[in-house]
């Protein structure tokens, strides 16, 4: 088996002290997740029962006008729902009833908490468990909250992922799990490279139809591809599954440090394993080097947004052969990036939470050759002459695995190519 | 409870972030959760603007709710003071905060901060984006302005441009000129531009330009009942609504005043042969109040369309829009529901679409072209030169956005005299760029779909046109009709057959259906 080049605890970042701030956090809440979620789920239906602010979060940050209508939409509260004037349970089996008549193509219908339905204590699992009931067998209704009181960014994934594990019928056989929504094609070459390691049954959450025929039990190992799935993974724990802990697949090393864990736990056989992976290694490795040109030796400065910044961060530090001064993460969870943490050389500053105008007196001092941030402060870092890479691209590219490592890496080499390319300034 | 999958305008603490961020020393504490922040990339991304709006956001999560909010509000309005040093802060609560009641602007006061501090009360269940800035303007001229003496020269102020605002920034300079070649120079522009300095001196102002309605009304009503200030209720979008308005100020003035024309070419162009395809053509127009009613006048008078529906998704403008549609013989579509705007385009069948960028993605989709009149804005609506849409160079401007995404009248007539040409043929696509190979090959495809569409989507469609069969020769006949008016040619010959029951479609058919339909 290809051996990783584990650091020892004293060399990684597993035991760095984490910086922890609170303050005004420049980050998503976890309705964001809908504008992917809705894309890989297609008989999916994502209905927030929220505000306008909602609302206009949505189509905000999916940042383009609706070409077809959507299957996510907000249940505006208005003043006769918080005046008790209506009973909002009332209100919303109207709504529910109306949508479900006007789109017979749903199949799942998430009903997804937001602040403030959560401040005023709406039911939404009573909600849901009697609306599963009334449209039974056509349409399954669950629930899971996004709001940004609870949930940060891409925690609106992992809570609505998580709320599906509950309800997935028992079955004991012998699978993979593979965790996370990822573009199909990015999905289909992991899956290939398995299989042709004699890795079987593979499963997929969440999988693209609701009556796909996913079961869990003892005899599921599952495998994370996005590292916010705390929740999940807990879930999945609690019905007996095991977690393969693992790197996440990103650039070449951690793609083949997370295919090993799989490998390991599946009997395969080293040789085999490198029969299917030299190739596609190879091929990363390459496609790495000519972004890496640009990055090398370049500076780092990661804003908390996507939970994406410990696996990215080994990555361009490792494979890229940047410099990290601060890796910040919305927050940590050591059960699943420690893995990564123990790659991640000493030197940066580790960070959980925000407090922007602090962190942002931080990136002004240490003036990286590269900050990645969320589109809010993005803009007004370039007129300070910092470089950015805009956190949200992380999430909605295909960058996972062997073949986009090297897509991976342009991401983060083209704002610095752009900045070398402009002569613009007198 | 109300579904919306979309929505033409953002909650009230929206429009109070598109003064603020418009200002300078203006600093707003805003009590919300995590992710209300979304709102900052707007004005930085669509608005590219390389500053941070000046807000503060509380940030509170769920674990504090039942501790201390109130505490977390002060701390943060104290760092914000702090830190930016604001000549005036203005405090309120977004949706989820309104809930919690904890009275930002109470708390505010008795902090004692050593500048004005400005509660604001925006209802979010109840009201919108407009209504915030509006009301949010209001409150800081309310709070900061006093009656003063009046410039020695005849100046004014000019009210309403913000943050976000729909070519606001180049309206600016383009009023400024008019006024300046009236001997009227600029005493204050606000909210954009203005600091909390500037708007104390706004009382010293003859009068006030609302350019406006939508975000500075009910600040010039204020500033008329207690400074005196006469404002123009004239804005000048288009050739006739500018002479009107100056004309209008000449009565403030009491003289003659003088409209520079030299640069002026809507009314030649429009005159002139080539713009002879425009007479008649079918528009609809939607988009805020005021600019669907200036657009209206422009539309019919200037540009020689006709007007075949109209509305806004503004309520505040709900009257005036009514009323101007009355005048047409229209009845205006007030609503902000994209879905039956989009049914009501469906219904219409318009050759173009007046809109804002949801219509223009309707007109994609019904293969109707669109030019942009009004927010919500894109980052396309920033352009990067000087492109405003009030004056004389806003007249030139609209005739050329609005002819644009027309074919051009020669370019028409070159179809119709050479459609079976080798290289005019209507595959050759609506431009003569290239590139549309593969669009106008699947656009008579697509049109069946979209009658299909139309029907399952449709209440005010009552024809059912499945039955009606194209014969051989008639279907040959309408492919010798230029693609883009070939869809409308489909539809109308059907509706024609439905409605006297024609079940197959003859070349007689088509003929007659055009004869009908003929203007």
């Amino acid at each position: 088996m290809t051996e990783l080049p584990r650091l020892s605890a004293n060399i990684g970042c597993r035991d760095t002290p984490i910086l922890k701030q609170r303050g005004q956090r420049e980050v998503f809440c976890g309705l964001t997740g809908i504008i992917w979620l809705h894309r890989k789920m297609q008989d999916a239906f994502f209905l927030v029962v929220g505000s306008r602010t909602c609302a206009h979060l949505l189509q905000s940050a999916a940042g383009v006008m609706i070409f077809a209508e959507p299957r996510f939409g907000t249940a505006i509260l208005e003043e006769t729902d918080l005046a008790g004037l209506a009973d909002a349970q009332d209100e919303l089996d109207k709504v529910v009833d109306e949508l479900l008549a006007r789109r017979p193509d749903i199949k799942q219908l998430f009903l997804v908490g937001s602040c403030p339905s959560e401040v005023i204590k709406l039911d939404l699992s009573k909600a849901a468990e009697r609306m599963t009931v009334r449209h039974a067998p056509s349409v399954r209704v669950l629930n899971f909250s996004g709001s940004g009181i609870e949930t940060t960014f891409t925690q609106g994934e992992d809570a609505c992922l998580a709320s599906m594990v509950p309800v997935l019928p028992k079955n004991d056989q012998r699978q993979l799990l593979l965790v996370g929504a990822l573009p199909d094609i990015v999905e289909e070459q992991a899956i290939g490279l398995l299989e042709a390691m004699g890795v079987g049954p593979i499963k997929v959450l969440p999988a693209a139809r609701a009556n796909d025929d996913l079961g869990l039990g003892a005899g599921t190992v599952y495998a994370l591809t996005q590292p916010f799935l705390g929740d999940t993974h807990d879930a999945l724990t609690r019905r007996g599954a095991r977690h393969l802990s693992a790197p996440f697949p990103f650039g070449e090393e951690g793609t083949t440090g997370w295919l090993a864990a799989i490998a390991t736990e599946f009997g395969v056989s080293p040789d085999l394993f490198e029969k299917v992976t030299d190739a596609p290694r190879t091929r990363a490795r390459k496609a790495i080097s000519q972004a890496a040109e640009v990055l090398k030796s370049k500076s780092v400065f990661f804003f908390p947004d996507s939970q994406l910044e410990i696996p990215l961060a080994r990555f361009l530090t490792r494979e890229c052969g940047m410099e990290a001064i601060e890796v910040s993460a919305p927050f940590i969870h050591k059960g699943i990036v420690g893995p990564d943490l123990d790659l991640l050389a000493k030197g940066p500053t580790i960070s959980e939470g925000q407090d922007v105008d602090k962190q942002l007196d931080r990136a002004r001092e240490a003036r990286p050759d590269l900050t990645v941030c969320g589109l809010g402060l993005a803009n007004p870092l370039e007129a300070q002459g910092l470089a950015t890479k805009w956190a949200i691209e992380l999430v909605f590219t295909p960058v996972h695995f062997y073949e986009q490592a090297g897509d991976l890496a342009g991401l983060f080499s083209r704002p610095l190519r752009r900045a070398a390319l402009l002569k613009v300034d007198a | 409870m109300k579904l919306t999958v979309w929505t033409y305008e953002g909650p009230p603490h929206v429009g109070a972030m598109r003064v603020a961020t418009g200002m300078t020393g203006l600093h707003y504490v805003l009590h919300a959760p995590q992710g209300d922040t979304y709102a900052d990339l707007l004005f930085t991304m669509i608005e590219r603007r390389n500053h941070r709006p000046p807000v503060t956001y509380t940030t509170f999560q769920a674990r504090d709710l039942g501790a201390d909010t109130a505490n977390l509000f002060k701390t943060a309005a104290q760092d914000a003071y702090d830190r930016f040093q604001p000549e005036a802060i203005i405090v309120g609560a977004s949706c989820t905060a309104e809930l919690i009641q904890d009275d930002p602007g109470g708390m505010a006061e008795t902090m004692g901060l050593p500048v004005p501090v400005i509660p604001l009360d925006l209802p979010s269940y109840q009201r919108k984006e407009n209504f915030g800035a509006d009301e949010t303007f209001f409150q800081i001229v309310k709070a900061l302005a006093k009656p003063m003496e009046r410039t020695a020269q005849v100046t004014a102020n000019l009210i309403g441009p913000t943050a976000l605002g729909f070519r606001h920034r180049d309206d600016i300079q383009e009023v400024t000129a008019l006024l300046s070649d009236m001997g009227v120079s600029v005493n204050v522009v606000a909210p954009m531009t203005a600091s909390p300095g500037d708007i104390k001196q706004m009382g010293a102002a003859h009068f006030n330009v609302l350019m406006y309605p939508e975000t500075a009304e009910s600040a010039a009503r204020w500033m008329e009942r207690e400074f005196e200030q006469p404002y123009t209720k004239n804005v000048p979008i288009g050739v006739g609504a500018t002479r009107d308005f100056v004309a209008e100020i000449a009565v403030f003035l009491n003289k003659d005043c003088y409209l520079d024309e030299s640069r002026l070419r809507l009314p030649w162009y429009s005159k002139s042969v080539d713009s002879t395809y425009l007479t008649g053509k079918r528009v609809f127009l939607f988009g805020d109040g005021t600019h669907v009613l200036t657009a209206a006048r422009v539309a019919r008078d200037e540009m020689g369309f006709e007007v075949v529906g109209m509305g806004c998704y503004n309520r505040e403008m709900a009257r005036p829009v009514r009323a101007k549609a009355k005048e047409f013989d229209l009845q205006a579509t007030i609503t902000d529901d994209y879905l039956e705007v989009e049914r009501v385009i469906e219904a219409l069948q318009p050759e173009m679409i007046l809109g804002t960028q949801m219509e223009r993605h309707i007109g994609k989709r019904l293969g109707i072209p669109c030019a942009v009149i009004s927010a919500p804005v894109h980052v396309q609506d920033f352009p990067a030169r000087y492109s405003p849409q009030m004056g004389i160079e806003g007249a030139n401007v609209l005739f050329d956005t609005w002819v644009h995404p027309l074919v051009m009248g020669l370019e028409e007539h070159l179809l119709h005299m050479f459609r079976d040409d080798f290289e005019f043929h209507d595959d050759a696509g609506p431009s003569h760029h290239g590139g549309h190979l593969a669009a106008a090959r699947v656009e008579e495809g697509q049109i069946p779909e979209i009658v299909g569409n139309l029907k399952n989507t449709s209440s005010q469609d009552n024809v059912s046109d499945t039955n009606v069969i194209w014969m051989d020769e008639a279907e040959k006949e309408l492919k010798k009709i230029p693609f883009f008016v070939r869809g409308k040619a489909r539809r109308n010959t059907e509706h024609y057959a439905v409605e006297r029951g024609v079940a197959k479609i003859s070349i007689d058919t088509l003929y007659e259906a055009k004869a009908h339909y003929a203007r």
